[in-house]
């Protein structure tokens, strides 16, 4: 490992007093002069067109200042989401909207209006929009084909040799790839399992539920929302207003979560900027839980079908992948492609199929939810081998051993490579600190009613982008300011990724400062804090822009004091002679000979090639002190991936169907640790995350109606304190990716996946391989298997 | 008129520091007059606008419901005392266990705190279609959304339905149903007590109501009597997470047990139906036989006995079955 100052060390994050004593501003606790408050009226059916809306008696009671409707807002034909509909597409889809001086006033305003809506077929299953005759979600049809929304029908012949209620119909797909001989992979099989799959579509529930408040001065919207992202979502509100960039002032300086669902700029950012414009004064929208149970998307659920081919030593010889998308109501969802992928990457088959459809329901809209496709196959897929693995006598260890990339891996519809894969070495280093040879002694192992069982899980998932910029500037003051466009969703990369920068300068932490969460602060061109990019995408540009400020310093020295630019050094807090750290300029005299001198030095001129973002807000920033920006030139050849491996042992009470979790132990794969403090914590969060969708994060949607039960935190149980063990190991292989320049890679997503795949191993370990494969397992599922072998219903329900 | 939810409407707050005076305020107020304890029921009930009221009368500030006090035959535990007391309190840990360990088993610490003994046992049902504020009978309409061939009813009841198939979600009850507890009611004319196991109705006796209490009563306090201090006592709830969670079916029993044979015994049920069910058939048949696996089974299959389980909670019928055993034989085989 390359020797580092700040990387690798642990730091509380900056923002830790401001979040502990309460006087951090989260969007919500913003107030302005005048400020509205709004509620929204939604649709109480799941598929909907609005006849007549009469509010002329909501418009009278006294506080409420102004109603807006679908008739008055951006409408494209589907799959645009508005933010406000004539024809809802999901119960809990926002109509209309009401502004008025407070929260009740509004609310009590919605309950005035009459809005007459005719009833449209609705479909909340997937396979049942599939059948013959079946509904389509929306009125353009039923399914993605590409870009577009078009209707596919599968004959009744597929249903029909369906002959199980269990059994998967396996009709067209409209998108699938393959490589390998698939025919010649079963050929060459010793054992061959064919199954059913499902997993379920869970809401996002981040802690704090999306607000936002707006307001316009001087044609300029101010935006304080909750977001994962600032350079991102700036531009996605932007967008959705038809305004430039720079009219949209972003400040989001604390995300309460978001998991995915806050990324780009949303209908709920939408509604209060066209309110504030509408009534001259500012307007904030709170979401509440029950609200953000539909608005809030959701992770979509799966219906599908595999067959494995395997030898007697446990390699995957072929791989033949169905995937029936709950795609939500809106846009297309790459979940499922990812799922393809990712199963590609775990099992390495030397053949595979992957097919998949993408099908329109009238639930609440899906986004990428922490590990999107990357949970939902790990956790469908790994049981799944897991019986294969008895059936053939390999070790459930082994059978992931044998089958696990590495660095020359190529796998996936395209052949991808990796920048780097310790995935074998994870599972290895797993295993040991697990003492998986002992503990799968117990499996099965009966103390009364009580039966031990263990599980692991291998979750791949891409960790990370390149090609953003970078900007930081060294100021008169002497410190050293990173400029960071990222959101500040909790997760510490805001702050880590700063330290790239700093290191290349071998500037002392305590002399820095990260400057992010509004965009009037002249931020960079910076990903999305979605998707496990950030570690890898700042830390690049981070370091490559430390470089850039590095060149600068050096060069001013040139010109300041003699000699060549490579005569110089920087440490210290000084541009310096190499070997004489005493001598030269400090960053304070760096920064007014910046000034003095202009042009490249102080932000006067900049790089070509840096984004137009950064390029305004370094030029906003020119003559404040040394301003460099840059952009990311890295090699960036390959696919970067992380990988956890997760290790769980539980005791599942055959009596009662309730199960305690004894042990939970993760090792990950993410190149060089930055902060092994954050990255502990981020990587058991994730696997507590994975282990709460396996065991009891769900929802309830009535068939019948289609309307939402478990709209509140308690009855759609995420996980709560006693559901884990006090004590979660975690361990990092802690070897550098080579093209990422501190060594690091993303970590966000893959333990999610590897939480919920080994529980479900583990707890399928238990009951002797018998398993409820439906998702999450409740204590009715595992006690009807134990009791019946079956769930005495479907596995196909969904939203059950 | 469009319908908005979780968003609290206006309404007035009393806060009587006397029992006599939130009566009085109760009936002034009439139909639209709700009673707050902890509040753990009610503000979801206010917030999604599904129950609507004109008068809050919140009862915290009337100190004797607030009271735990010893009696020469028991305990006497004030409506209004907070669960996480119930759970610490040492004459109830000591003497009625199983009603401390019911307490501990409610939600969560936060909730505990908050949330009262009154108001758990009062609580109304949990099920999702009657609390979205659907039109079923238990909310004065003629349909129950729970109970037809698509309903989601997992929670729901496998014993006693009548048109309503909604459970009694209490962890507390069953225990205080085994402990012979009384309910003390008072309301203008009086006070009177209730024995526990008739404090809770089923739908057939009133499909609106969980409880005897009508508008105008008051649940002043629960008292215990030493009938059962020190039996041995079990409780077990079953649910899907630990914590923040209501029983998928919990059970509550106190046995007196000499030279190991079962002489008395109360054993109770809970979230199988609209009440908790005090399985008076298998106390009969365990009386007089020992303790030990083969009676724990037969009291298990007798208790189940003209179960009828929806389309989701076929397991509620295994669950009480090993829950009852359980009760009788502990948790080890």
């Amino acid at each position: 490992m390359a020797d580092f100052n700040l990387i690798g060390q642990s730091f509380g994050p900056q923002d830790l007093v401001a979040k502990i004593t309460g006087r951090a501003k989260y969007a919500e606790d913003f107030r302005a002069e005048g400020m509205l408050f709004t509620k929204l009226l939604v649709s109480p059916m799941p598929h909907a067109r609005v006849r007549s809306i009469d509010y002329s008696e909501a418009l009278r009671l006294p506080g409420v200042v102004a109603v807006l409707t679908a008739d008055e807002v951006p409408q494209e034909d589907h799959p645009f989401e508005p933010c406000l509909t004539n024809e809802p597409l999901y119960e809990g889809e926002p109509i209309l909207a009401v502004a008025a001086v407070d929260e009740t006033t509004a609310a009590d305003a919605i309950e005035l209006i009459r809005v007459d809506l005719e009833p449209l077929p609705f479909a909340l299953n997937p396979l049942d929009s599939l059948r013959p005759g079946g509904p389509n979600a929306t009125l353009m049809g039923n399914v993605y084909q590409e870009r577009e929304v078009v209707e596919l029908k599968w004959p009744q012949e597929v249903f029909d040799a369906a002959n199980e209620p269990d059994q998967m119909p396996l009709g067209e797909a409209n998108d699938e790839w393959e490589y390998g001989d698939l025919e010649a992979g079963f050929a060459n099989a010793d054992y061959i399992m064919e199954e059913t799959l499902c997993c379920q579509s869970v809401t996002h529930h981040p802690m704090e539920p999306r607000t936002a408040m707006a307001y316009w001065q001087n044609g300029k919207l101010y935006m304080h929302s909750s977001v994962q992202s600032v350079a991102q979502s700036r531009r996605g509100i932007a967008d959705r207003l038809g305004l430039e960039l720079d009219d949209v002032i972003l400040i989001s300086e604390y995300c309460g979560g978001g998991f995915g669902s806050k990324i780009r700029g949303s209908v709920t950012e939408v509604i209060p900027a066209l309110l504030a414009r509408k009534t001259g004064r500012p307007v904030m929208m709170r979401i509440t839980r029950a609200e953000e149970t539909a608005i809030g998307r959701g992770r979509p659920g799966m219906l599908g079908w595999a067959r494995m081919g395997f030898r007697n030593d446990g390699r995957m010889t072929a791989l033949d992948l169905f995937l029936v998308q709950d795609n939500g109501p809106y846009s297309r969802q790459g979940d499922s492609g990812t799922s393809g992928d990712v199963a590609a990457l775990a099992y390495t088959p030397e053949s595979m199929r992957f097919r998949t459809v993408r099908v329109l329901t009238n639930t609440p809209p899906r986004a990428a939810q922490r590990g999107p496709g990357g949970v939902q196959i790990v956790s469908m897929l790994e049981p799944m081998v897991d019986r294969a693995a008895r059936q053939i006598g390999v070790d459930r260890l082994q059978v992931r051993l044998v089958n696990a990339p590495n660095a020359e891996t190529q796998f996936g519809r395209g052949s991808y490579e990796l920048t780097s894969c310790f995935a074998g070495e994870a599972l290895s280093r797993g295993a040991e600190l697990f003492n998986w040879s002992e503990r799968s002694q117990r499996s099965g192992q009966r103390n009364g009613s009580k039966v031990r069982g263990v599980g692991i899980a291998l979750s791949p998932y891409y960790g990370g982008t390149s090609g953003w910029d970078g900007l930081v500037v060294i100021r008169p003051d002497g410190k050293l300011y990173i400029h960071q466009g990222v959101g500040n969703l909790g997760t510490h990369s805001c702050i880590d990724t700063a330290k790239a920068a700093a290191e290349v300068l071998n500037a002392d932490w305590a002399n820095c400062e990260v400057v992010f969460g509004n965009t009037s602060r002249h931020l960079p061109h910076s990903s999305s804090q979605s998707g496990s990019q950030t570690t890898h995408a700042h830390t690049r540009a981070n370091w490559v822009v430390g470089q850039a400020a590095k060149g600068l310093l050096q060069e001013l020295a040139a010109l300041e004091l003699g000699g060549s630019p490579s005569d110089y050094d920087v440490s210290g807090g000084r541009v310096h002679r190499i070997g004489a750290p005493g001598t030269g300029l400090t960053f304070a005299q760096a920064a007014e000979r910046a000034i003095a001198r202009g042009g490249k030095f102080d932000g006067h001129e900049l790089p070509e090639d840096i984004n137009d973002m950064t390029r305004t807000s370094a030029t906003a920033l020119a003559g404040q002190g040394l301003v460099a920006a840059a952009k990311d030139n890295l090699p960036h050849t390959a696919r970067t991936y992380s990988f956890v491996a997760t290790f769980i042992e539980v005791e599942v009470d055959v009596e009662t169907g309730a199960f305690e979790i004894i042990d939970v132990t993760s090792v990950a794969d993410c190149g060089t640790v930055l902060n092994p403090r954050s990255l502990a914590a981020q990587a058991n969060g994730g696997v507590i995350q994975g282990i709460g969708i396996a065991r009891s994060f769900k929802w309830a949607i009535d068939p019948t109606w289609g309307v939402h039960l478990s709209k509140r935190i308690e009855a759609t149980k995420p996980p709560a304190m006693l559901d884990v063990p006090t004590t979660l190991t975690f361990e990092a292989v802690d070897l550098p990716d080579p093209q990422n320049p501190v060594g690091s890679k993303g970590i966000g997503e893959p333990p999610v996946g590897a939480g919920a795949g080994a529980l479900l191993c583990a707890v399928e370990d238990a009951l002797g391989g018998l398993a409820p494969s439906h998702q999450p397992v409740t204590p009715d599922k595992i006690l009807s298997i134990v009791e019946s072998g079956s769930l005495g219903w479907s596995r196909l329900e969904t939203h059950v | 008129m469009a319908v908005i939810h979780d968003m609290m409407p206006a309404y007035e707050l009393f806060q009587p520091t006397d029992v006599e005076g939130a009566i009085a305020l109760l009936n002034e107020h009439g139909d639209g007059a709700r009673v707050l304890a902890g509040g753990m029921d009610t503000w979801d009930w206010l917030k999604d606008r599904a129950k609507r009221i004109t008068a809050l009368i919140d009862l915290a500030g009337i100190e004797e419901l607030r009271e735990i006090r010893a009696t020469p035959d028991g305990v006497d535990i004030g409506a209004l005392v907070p669960l996480t007391q119930v759970e610490r309190h040492s004459q109830i840990v000591q003497n009625y266990s199983v009603l401390a360990d019911s307490a501990r088993h409610v939600a969560t610490p936060q909730i505990r705190n908050q949330g009262t003994l009154g108001g758990n046992v009062s609580q109304d049902t949990r099920c999702s279609y009657y609390r979205s504020g659907w039109p079923c009978y238990r909310a004065g309409g003629n349909v129950c959304y729970a109970n037809t061939p698509t309903s989601l009813n997992r929670e729901h009841a496998i014993l006693g339905a009548d048109r309503c198939v909604a459970v009694s979600p209490s962890d507390t009850a069953p225990a205080l149903i085994a402990l012979d507890a009384k309910m003390v009611v008072q309301n203008r004319r009086g006070e009177r007590e209730i024995d526990a196991a008739n404090y809770f109705i089923g739908p057939g006796t009133d499909i609106e109501r969980m409880t005897v209490l009508k508008n105008g009563d008051v649940l002043t306090a629960i008292r215990i009597p030493n009938t059962w201090s020190n039996a041995q006592f079990y409780f077990e709830k079953v649910a899907d997470r630990k914590s923040w969670d209501f029983p998928l079916v919990n059970v509550a029993s106190a046995l007196r047990v000499e030279n190991g044979v079962i002489q008395d015994s109360r054993i109770v049920v809970g979230a199988v139906a609209a009440k908790p069910l005090r399985l008076f058939r298998v106390e009969e048949a365990i009386a007089g036989r020992p303790v030990n696996e083969e009676t724990a089974a037969a009291a298990g299959e007798i208790a189940v006995r003209g179960a009828e389980p929806l389309r989701l909670n076929g397991y509620k019928v295994p669950l009480m079955r090993n829950l009852v055993k359980r009760a009788i034989r502990g948790q080890e085989a």
